[in-house]
């Protein structure tokens, strides 16, 4: 069975992306479109991985990691990489505090992306 | 890459929704809204823009969001004021952008120079504001030039042979995750498996720290790793692996010469474990006890309970409801209308059939038959309903506008909408577009003052400039009103004097004043400005309506402002009419310019010269026209009495009254065109397919009025 990836971002573009990019890759996509909805989706959904962006409304990247640690204890270990723009120390440190377990700069190379995702999926 | 494109595609569809975002978002904080959250949409609208551009490599655009996104930046971290000069700046700043996304849209270059003007404005905002207002001076393109300087590097064969047989190189790695490392969701066997991906290599363990068991944490971390790595990858490779880690452990990567054998460095005794195992260790979940794994589920379960019944009013699934659009070829749609249009006209034609058989009214096939009209009259409406669109598309250009013509006349203007979801078809809005964008730069340009002229009046330095939409009996009313002087109606008068318009001693009302203004080749500015001469009068403005089948009117009060009132019909694509007969021939007058029906006595009505009459109403005199006179079909005068006068309204609230024969009916007819299938006839709108199957031509009635006109004038000399 292929692993599952939520992805969080508002933007409808990222969001096909991302999508793109994971399919190819021979992964399966559940989307969200902000902190908010990407807690629901979670709650009815088994992903192996969650990509989410920063800048959200409703609830950005940065409190939806703190809600997802901090809450169900199945989803709570989950590996969740960061989508940042810039791939400045104080944004990486932010989200690290936070609780992301990695990060991927945008924009992103497919094939870079890929690896990240690999690289903390179990 | 068709996906690619398509992706694309959907990015420029998201930056107009942002591109409105960020205009709407400024406006608001413009009018003093401080919610932060505003801000941080306003914010976001660029970020994404800036983030979507640059997986597209458009730099330009890339480059100028950056910069606005920095001045933004400091707005939302409260570093900066939101002044209302640095909100005019930003709005131009999101004119621009929007320029650059349309550039990049169409594949155009655009002229680089406003764009690098403004992120020099936009760079004197941001910190450290004198060097960046140097470097900006330098021009941007220059700048992303410079980056992509082709530097041309010597290479020497050896070292490329060098790079192809790539040493074999021992590291050995000292690895000791901490708790915060599971706790962000990272997993030591997945770095080994990345690890081992390198090269090959050996680990051991390290689990002297492990306390005893009841003193064990079930979410401690008690080991250290140790491995020895052989790998073609150079340290930046391995380092990698341990990018997203490395705060959260002690790790030290070293480069060893010798090949790793003796354990002798390390002071714990190791275990040896085999990195297969370790592989195979990853597949096994750790972490979660069996038992552990039942309450869950139940929680689970019954979260998604209470999740279900929430669901009605989700505010997450709002927005996806509010945009749940499929995108369809308009040709399509047009297709179906035609369709439709022939399926009312069939309806209509059985209905007459059925009609002559003398069935009685409650027969079965009666009842059917107007429970078919029923259905056909609803998907008509829903047809037309896919092409209505609101007005919005056309009212959100306005704001740009406004500002531009502001600044260009040095007028300080707040633009109010009103009514931007008031429906209409599709058609209607594209031809609305350019008089609503000729009126307001007129109202603008004429209608407002400047701001010392206003001080001087006792009225508000910012001048009001209204633009509201609303449906009315069955048309869409466009009103744009300011708050300006009004018209300046002896000026107007002077000028149409000048003009010839009108002769110097005519005795007009104001009303008729003000209306000379849409006569052709009229126009008030002493210099043609920039903004409203562009060579298109108020007359073309009225013409374009008109071609709509629409009326503008104009109530001005002097040093108060203006109204001008545009009045269209919902939908060009059917016409609610009245069938009339005329010499024989079946016409259709459309129901709108209908004012009331009125029988002529022999009492009420007049011969006036030639062979022009006028008809009595109400203490009024009114133009009595035969509309089978002016379309040729007859040229002897019929008794008036025998016909039925129809009292119109033609353009500008003209009265007059037209001569039928009589009338057969009221109708709403599907309008097809004449000038697409045969060629444009005077005093004729369009035609229609009537119940029976034969043609109708539905009457301009502005034009007949006019041509009666002609005629009246021609036919009195002495008043030439």
């Amino acid at each position: 069975m292929s692993k599952i990836v939520l992805t969080v971002d508002d933007s409808r573009t990222m969001r096909d992306m991302l999508r793109m990019a994971l399919v190819a890759a021979g992964y399966t996509v559940v989307q969200a479109e902000d902190g908010v909805h990407g807690l629901e989706v979670l709650a009815g959904s088994n992903p192996d991985v969650i990509i989410t962006d920063i800048n959200m409304p409703r609830m950005d990247g940065f409190g939806f990691i703190q809600n997802v640690r901090g809450g169900e204890e199945k989803h709570r270990a989950l590996p969740i990489l960061v989508l940042s723009t810039e791939s400045d120390d104080a944004k990486k440190q932010r989200a690290r505090a936070a609780g992301a377990t990695g990060w991927i700069v945008k924009p992103f190379d497919p094939v870079k992306l890929v690896d990240a995702v690999r690289r903390v999926a179990a | 890459m068709d996906a690619m494109a398509e992706i694309k595609q959907v990015f420029f569809q998201e930056c107009e929704e942002q591109l409105f975002e960020l205009e709407a978002g400024l406006l608001t904080i413009e009018r003093g809204d401080d919610d932060p959250e505003t801000v941080n949409a306003v914010f976001r609208a660029v970020h994404s823009i800036k983030g979507g551009a640059g997986a597209f490599n458009l730099t330009d655009l890339v480059h100028f969001a950056h910069v606005f996104e920095n001045t933004m930046d400091l707005v939302r971290v409260g570093k900066l004021v939101p002044t209302q000069p640095l909100i005019k700046l930003m709005l131009r700043a999101a004119d621009i952008l929007a320029d650059l996304v349309r550039a990049a849209r169409d594949d155009e270059t655009s002229d680089p120079g406003p764009r690098e003007a403004m992120a020099v404005e936009l760079k004197a905002y941001t910190p450290g504001a004198a060097p960046a207002a140097v470097e900006a001076a330098k021009p941007v393109k220059a700048k992303v030039e410079e980056e992509f300087v082709f530097v041309p590097t010597k290479v020497d064969f050896a070292d490329l042979d060098d790079l192809n047989l790539m040493p074999t190189l021992h590291f050995r790695i000292l690895f000791q995750p901490s708790a915060e490392l599971y706790a962000k969701g990272n997993e030591t066997t997945i770095l080994f498996r990345e690890l081992s991906r390198l090269g090959s290599m050996s680990v051991t363990c390290d689990s002297s720290k492990l306390p005893a068991l009841d003193a064990i944490e079930a979410e401690g971390a008690y080991f250290t790793w140790s491995v020895d790595l052989e790998t073609s990858e150079d340290e930046e490779a391995v380092k990698a692996v341990f990018d997203f880690v490395e705060w959260d452990s002690a790790l030290t990567i070293e480069l060893i010469e010798s090949a790793p054998a003796e354990e002798e460095p390390f002071v714990f005794q190791p275990t040896m474990v085999d990195a297969d195992l370790l592989n195979s260790i990853s597949d096994v979940p750790l972490e979660v006890p069996v038992e552990a794994a039942k309450p869950q589920l139940a929680l689970v379960a019954s979260k998604a309970d209470k999740a279900a019944p929430s669901d009605d009013h989700a505010p997450a699934d709002k927005k996806e409801a509010a945009t749940a659009t499929i995108r369809v070829d308009l040709e399509r749609v047009d297709r179906l209308i035609d369709l439709v249009g022939e399926l009312v006209i069939n309806q209509a034609m059985l209905a007459e059939r059925v009609a002559e058989l003398g069935l009685a009214r409650m027969s079965a096939v009666s009842i059917g038959l107007d429970e078919l009209e029923q259905l056909t009259r609803e998907i008509q409406d829903s047809v037309m309903a896919i092409r209505a669109q609101p007005v919005k598309s056309v009212f959100q250009r306005m704001p740009r506008l406004v500002r531009e013509v502001a600044l260009q006349t040095g007028k300080t203007v707040r633009l109010v909408t009103e009514g931007e979801g008031t429906e209409v078809d599709k058609t209607v809005i594209e031809r609305l577009s350019d008089p609503l964008t000729h009126m307001i730069r007129n109202a603008i340009d004429h209608g407002l003052e400047k701001p010392e002229v206003r001080r001087a009046a006792g009225k508000p330095e910012e001048g009001l400039l209204k633009v509201a939409a609303l449906h009315r009996s069955g048309r869409i009313v466009i009103e744009i009103s300011d708050d300006g002087a009004g018209i300046n109606r002896p000026r107007v008068r002077a000028i149409a004097v000048e003009k010839g318009l009108i002769a110097p001693e005519a005795k007009l009302s104001d009303e008729e004043i003000d209306n000379l203004i849409f006569l052709p080749g009229f126009s008030t500015a002493a210099v043609i400005s920039d903004i409203s001469g562009r060579g298109v009068g108020m007359d073309v403005v009225k013409r374009s309506i008109q071609a709509l089948g629409g009326r503008i009117s104009i109530v001005s009060r002097p040093g108060l402002g203006s109204t001008f009132t545009m009045s269209l019909p919902l939908t060009l694509a059917v016409l609610d009419g009245m069938v009339v007969s005329v010499a024989g021939q079946t016409l259709v007058i459309p129901l709108t310019a209908v004012v009331e029906i009125l029988l002529p006595q022999a009492t009420t009505v007049h011969n006036f010269g030639g062979n022009s009459r006028v008809m009595g109403v109400r203490n009024e005199f009114i133009p009595l026209i035969d509309v089978g006179q002016v379309l040729q079909y007859r040229s002897e005068d019929i008794d008036p009495k025998m016909g039925v006068a129809l009292l119109v309204e033609a353009e500008g609230g003209v009265r007059n009254a037209l001569l039928v024969d009589a009338i057969q009916g009221q109708r709403q007819v599907v309008i097809k065109s004449l000038e697409a299938n045969y060629g444009h006839v005077p005093g004729i709108a369009a035609a229609t397919i009537l119940g029976d199957g034969r043609v109708a031509l539905i009457l301009d009635v502005d034009a007949v009025v006019v041509d009666s006109r002609a005629e009246f004038a021609s036919s009195l000399p002495l008043a030439g």
